[in-house]
């Protein structure tokens, strides 16, 4: 299963700053590995961000977002609201993880 | 009987690879996995212009009132950090592409209606090109470029 994500949620003047660090290989299905066989492609396709469980920021990915994925986004809440996030990837593998807003 | 972890972990090893794979299987099993929503055409694009109609733009508007802040010059083209704002109103979602990727729409991203229209985040570049910003508001596409130097691509090898 996959590591978990590293998510900071801070709360300034009622909008809320998220910063999100992946852990995902995101394999784009172009590189060779050292025997020149393709590596088959892995990344991550979905994202979604749940405040206190409405959607505040989705996203979608292609292969070319940079290994283990950061992204920085922002939203209208409050502090002590829960952000819950999850991915989703190409093999059908996910993950979601929660945090409190400071 | 009481299943130890000890007693589970001998069991598998005794049993064909395939039952063990498949009781790990079962303790590992994660919840259903919703169908992904992305819009494979316009990730399949390989030009600016199908993925940006493959996204549903119609009418495609340059706009200065999109910033991208990113480094003239990427070092290192697998990790270019990529930060877009506009003060166009009303927007709803950013997209990033990159013109000479294999397929040029890295990520799409939509918020809330009333939240800061900012994103950032990192991709790869396979070689020197121009980054595009594609800003989603009131129902129209807003662009605008920026050319970011590769010294090391980020593709292949």
């Amino acid at each position: 299963m996959a590591d978990p994500m590293r998510i900071r949620a801070t709360e300034a003047g009622g909008e809320v700053d998220v910063k999100v660090l992946v852990k995902h290989d995101m394999e784009t299905g172009q590189r060779k590995d050292a025997e020149g066989k393709t590596i088959p492609e892995h990344y991550i396709t979905d994202i979604v961000a749940k405040n206190n469980d409405k959607v505040v920021f989705s996203a979608h990915f292609g292969p070319s977002v940079s290994k283990d994925p950061y992204i920085n986004f922002k939203y209208k809440g409050a502090k002590g609201d829960k952000l819950v996030i999850s991915w989703s990837d190409t093999k059908g593998d996910s993950r979601t993880d929660e945090a409190i807003v400071k | 009987m009481k299943i130890s972890r000890r007693s589970l972990l001998k069991a598998s090893f005794g049993l064909p690879a395939t039952v063990a794979l498949s009781s790990l299987a079962t303790f590992t099993a994660l919840p259903a996995v919703a169908a992904s929503t992305q819009n494979q055409a316009a990730y399949k694009a390989k030009t600016i212009k199908d993925s940006l109609s493959a996204l549903g733009a119609g009418d495609i508007v340059v706009s200065d009132a999109i910033t991208i802040n990113a480094a003239d010059i990427a070092e290192n083209g697998a990790v270019v950090p990529v930060a877009v704002s506009t003060t166009i109103p009303n927007a709803e979602t950013i997209a990033i592409l990159v013109e000479k990727n294999p397929n040029t729409l890295a990520a799409d991203m939509s918020f809330a209606a009333g939240t800061t229209p900012y994103i950032s985040t990192r991709v790869k570049m396979g070689q020197t090109s121009d980054v595009y910003a594609a800003v989603h508001a009131n129902g129209k596409w807003h662009i605008a470029k920026k050319e970011i130097k590769v010294t090391l691509g980020g593709c292949g090898g």
